[in-house]
């Protein structure tokens, strides 16, 4: 029997609310209790079974994703997925939101995403070696996403570069679509041996709790509730208190601390504090390790007065983490600590009654049974209807907008300069990219490239979304998402082998929401099999939503590879003039959600293009035996900008020395569609012509469509793709002006000059 | 021979830079900066990262750690120490190089590879280079802006002690080469004497083909046959 807390408000059907639980979440409380709860252990519960941390609406769906394969070492269920990856390596890895805290405070929301992913991974046992980020805004013509955008990149920029994890890619993408929701995912990969590996449980009875690192103040209070919850119009100040504020260089000091305590054998368990800090880490510990826990909020280290146990447990203070020591080794710990600047403090035992159990003192003010409190979390499968709305979008006909609207130069200068397509180097040059000397390919190319030290290996990782194709028919959609991930690895020289995915989406209480997730999970699902690539963890984000208008529905995909051969790296842009020019896959006239329509009609409208996933996989297939035999010279997908834009960007380069290019398109397609559809399903790669026979036998073995269009041209000349009827043709160097300079001209304006 | 690598709280490229040294055999050896005493040591590297957080300014808490009274001793005795950006700028702090570095003039972070012309090769750092030689290596910073005034400029550049500027690919000094804003496009510059430098780039990310340049490599390499040469 635990009193109620003096000082503490009376439990009432309206308090329950205000904590994001229903009616019948509360009677299963109660009924798991025994009794009434606390007002403290009722915030324990509104945290853990919050949608952020109980996945209530999503969980029956996720259980039908594949996870399993020989290579996987740890699926869901931690903190981070964990692959092996050769040479007794195995890569960590997973991606992360932090949607709604940047919509309110971008940079210390942009952050403290990072920073929480960060710990996921050195939770693990696993040395950080690379953050991608994959950000989405509303059209970057208003003051509001300006500061948006800026902010989220500076935030992310800042605390990564301070920790020393380079940034090795990531995506930016601006859309209506995303206007009053910003989504923040952050995705991070760590490497270390087979044997370092930790898990987070709490086992050993009487094994002391240690809180670790920075103290525990008042900020982000609640902040696993505000992300399972829309914005309005009141979002704004309002919910700045629940936003976490960060500091890098604590969380540097903890990573040094974390893997010299991982590595001196002192611990048996560590986790991060994340969303819904202490009562998370300490409660999910518990119910892993099938153990209890109890602690003392009294021992717990603040940084502000008067905090009350509620505060303490649900506070989302930054930069902390909660370690299980052997017992006696407590000193050990402390002294490792030390040499980092930082503290560790006791603050309760493992226990092997079951029982998550607080102390404020001497008085119990909460106690609860461990595994209901994570294990009992109702999960709940709504009904799913496509809206009649996005029916008749998908089925729009798309005919007139086939018709050329003038030149089509300008209309590829266009779409080259539109900030969907546009180069993206005024983010990642606010980002370090080769600290740590281990980057082999920075952002801007098809997947960034870490190599392993002391091996001839790397890991390629990319992030992968179309948000409007998902939109227009999700289960298209996500299946595309799948095959461009798969797409952008290959064309480095990495084999797919697993994901990490970021699902982001409206409220899926509403039915034609749940329809778009549970279509984008199939989908995803089903190209995971396809492509041989399990899913070992990853972050749904719901109630992407403003003044009830949601998000496109966004399942990022965060896929990873493994390259045997560093020698074997294929570059994204041209390298020789006189290669020869081929595109693997065909092209066809699915315009639907294409960028160009967004740009000239301002529309998202028709059918998503078609995936075909034995098709994919064999364009992989194809294009890594390719790589295998060292026969390109370059290796770039087809995606936002169609096949114009994926020639362009090859012949760009990283504008350092532009090729020109002479290319011929024979289909018989309406020119804007073979210029500018983003059929799935295509490679453009460019070899020595000496080479293009074997290219084309190589192909042919693997029943994948091949036909060389053209030559590169000379550096500095011109940039031509002639069709049946019309023609794109301008100085390749004029074409780099576009591209380089769309993004920096907007956010800088007209009187700074880029760099 | 024996180099010391300095580590503060908050040093994140303390790793890369050891990686550097022992590429050339160097033997380099992490030194905590709560230790105390270089004796036996070579040479002194301060690495890159971010120092306590660049907490106040870049470098002014670190440069009061309690190894650098042994680093400016050191360095007062004539041996050869190299600070690499945050590196560098707790050299300035220290007052072991002239000037300071600010925030960079675009107000952002700038990561990417620039152009350096080597104008000094007679320092322990540039013995393996040639004069004018044009050299790429990544940067990675928020304040290189390098400045002093005007009296400092002068003497600095009146006595020969500017080692690398930003130049273009051709080795032309323009604005555009130029990626911080620091006064005279010094990227990289010593003491009077000539056994400190300091400079805001990379090299020790220059020194493998398939990261893209090995052009820092010749820093180390001058490091190694200045030391050898000595001891001879």
């Amino acid at each position: 029997m635990v009193d109620p807390r003096e000082g503490d408000p009376e439990i009432t059907a309206e308090l329950v609310a205000d904590h994001g639980l229903s009616e019948d979440e509360y009677e299963q409380i109660k009924r798991i209790m025994g009794r009434t709860p606390t007002f403290t252990e009722l915030g324990v519960f509104s945290a853990m079974w919050s949608e952020h941390c109980g996945y209530k609406n999503s969980r029956p769906l996720l259980s039908l994703l594949p996870t399993q394969a020989p290579w996987v070492i740890q699926g869901p269920g931690e903190n981070a997925g964990v692959i092996d990856v050769g040479e007794g390596y195995a890569l960590a890895f997973k991606i992360e939101s932090h949607n709604h805290p940047s919509a309110v405070e971008p940079y210390q929301g942009a952050a403290t995403g990072v920073g929480g992913i960060l710990r996921d991974i050195f939770t693990m046992g696993a040395r950080p070696v690379a953050i991608l980020d994959s950000l989405r805004f509303g059209d970057l013509d208003t003051g509001r996403v300006k500061y948006l955008f800026s902010g989220v990149v500076s935030g992310v920029g800042d605390y990564g570069n301070c920790m020393g994890v380079p940034n090795i890619g990531g995506e930016v993408v601006f859309d209506r679509g995303y206007e009053g929701n910003p989504i923040v995912n952050a995705m991070c990969l760590g490497l270390m041996k087979h044997e370092d590996l930790i898990t987070a449980s709490a086992s050993g009875d009487g094994n002391p709790l240690m809180a670790v690192g920075a103290r525990t103040g008042r900020d982000g209070i609640h902040g696993a509730t505000f992300a399972s919850e829309e914005l309005s119009e009141d979002s704004d100040e309002s919910s700045r208190p629940r936003v976490q504020v960060g500091d890098p260089f604590t969380e540097k000091l903890l990573l040094e601390a974390s893997l010299a305590l991982i590595a001196s054998g002192a611990i048996s368990g560590i986790q991060d504090m994340g969303a819904a800090g202490i009562t998370s880490s300490a409660s999910e510990m518990a119910g892993r390790g099938g153990s209890g826990v109890e602690i003392d909020m009294a021992l717990v280290p603040v940084r502000e007065p008067n905090m009350t146990p509620y505060e303490i447990l649900l506070s989302e203070s930054q930069e902390r983490m909660l370690v299980v020591a052997e017992k006696g080794k407590e000193s050990e710990v402390v002294r490792i600590l030390e040499k980092w600047e930082l503290e560790a403090k006791v603050i309760g035992r493992v226990t092997s009654d079951g029982r998550f159990r607080v102390l404020e003192g001497g008085r119990t003010v909460a106690d609860i049974p461990a595994l209901p409190l994570t294990e009992e979390c109702p999960t709940y499968e709504r009904e799913g209807v496509e809206g009649e709305d996005i029916i008749a979008l998908r089925e729009m006909d798309l005919s007139e907008h086939l018709i050329p609207r003038g030149d089509l130069t300008k209309s590829f200068l266009m779409l080259l300069g539109s900030p969907n397509v546009a180069s993206k180097q005024w983010v990642y040059h606010q980002y370090d990219t080769t600290v740590r000397t281990s980057t082999v390919v920075r952002p801007g190319a098809a997947s960034g490239v870490i190599r392993i030290r002391g091996t001839n290996r790397a890991v390629a990782a990319t992030t992968d979304c179309n948000g409007r194709f998902v939109y227009l028919e999700p289960r298209t959609g996500a299946l595309g998402a799948m095959a461009e991930a798969a797409r952008n690895l290959v064309c480095v020289g990495a084999t797919p082998t697993a994901i990490t995915n970021n699902l982001n989406f409206g409220n899926p209480l509403k039915p034609h929401i749940y329809y778009q997730f549970r279509e984008a999970v199939g989908g995803m699902s089903d190209a995971c099999e396809m492509f041989e690539t399990p899913v070992t963890g990853g972050n749904v984000s719901f109630y992407n939503e403003t003044d009830g208008a949601a998000i496109y529905p966004t399942p990022v995909i965060g896929m990873v590879g493994v390259i045997e051969d560093v020698s074997k790296i294929t570059a994204q842009a041209f390298q020789n003039e006189g290669d020869d020019i081929v595109l693997l896959g065909a092209n066809t006239a699915e315009m639907g959600g294409s960028e160009y329509l967004y740009v000239t009609a301002d529309l998202v409208a028709g059918a998503p293009p078609a995936v075909d996933l034995l098709g994919e996989r064999a364009l992989q297939h194809c294009v890594l035996a390719l790589i295998h035999d060292r026969l390109l010279s370059s290796a770039h997908d087809c995606s936002e900008g169609g096949l114009a834009c994926a020639i362009a960007e090859s012949a760009l380069g990283n504008g350092e020395a532009p090729f020109g290019a002479d290319v011929t398109i024979k289909d018989d397609l309406a020119p804007v569609a073979a210029l500018f559809a983003e059929s799935q399903g295509r490679v453009v790669i460019s070899c020595d012509p000496s080479r293009t026979g074997e290219v084309l036998r190589i192909a042919e073995r693997h029943d994948v469509p091949a036909l060389k269009i053209g030559n590169v041209g000379p550096q500095g000349g011109a940039f031509r793709i002639t069709l049946h009827e019309g023609s794109v043709e301008c100085g390749v160097d004029e074409a780099a002006s576009v591209y380089f300079g769309a993004i920096p001209a907007i956010m800088n304006g007209p009187t700074a000059s880029e760099t | 021979m024996r180099v010391a690598v300095i580590t503060f709280p908050g040093s994140n490229c303390d790793y890369d830079l050891y990686k550097a040294a022992q590429q050339v055999e160097a033997s380099p050896e992490f030194i905590w900066h709560r230790e105390r005493g270089l004796d036996g040591y070579d040479a002194v590297l301060l690495p890159g990262g971010f120092s306590y957080g660049d907490y106040l300014r870049a470098g002014a808490i670190a440069r009061m750690s309690p190894i650098m009274e042994d680093v400016v001793a050191f360095a007062e005795r004539g041996g050869p120490v190299l600070g690499i950006c945050n590196g560098f700028q707790i050299l300035c702090e220290a007052g072991l190089l002239p000037g300071a570095l600010m925030r960079n003039n675009v107000l952002k972070f700038a990561s990417k590879d620039v152009f350096l012309g080597v104008e000094r090769t007679d320092t322990p750092f540039t013995t393996a280079y040639a004069k004018d030689q044009v050299l790429r290596i990544p940067i990675a910073h928020g304040e290189g802006n390098y400045e002093a005034d005007r009296e400092t400029l002068e003497r600095i550049e009146g006595q020969g002690q500017v080692v690398f500027r930003y130049v273009t690919s051709e080795g032309a000094r323009t604005d555009i080469a130029n990626p911080n804003g620091s006064w005279h496009d010094i990227a990289g510059l010593t003491n009077s004497a000539g056994n400190v430098l300091g400079m805001m780039p990379h090299p020790e990310r220059a020194m493998e083909e398939l990261l893209g340049s090995t052009d820092g490599t010749g820093v180390f390499t001058s490091l190694v046959a200045s030391l050898s040469a000595a001891v001879s």
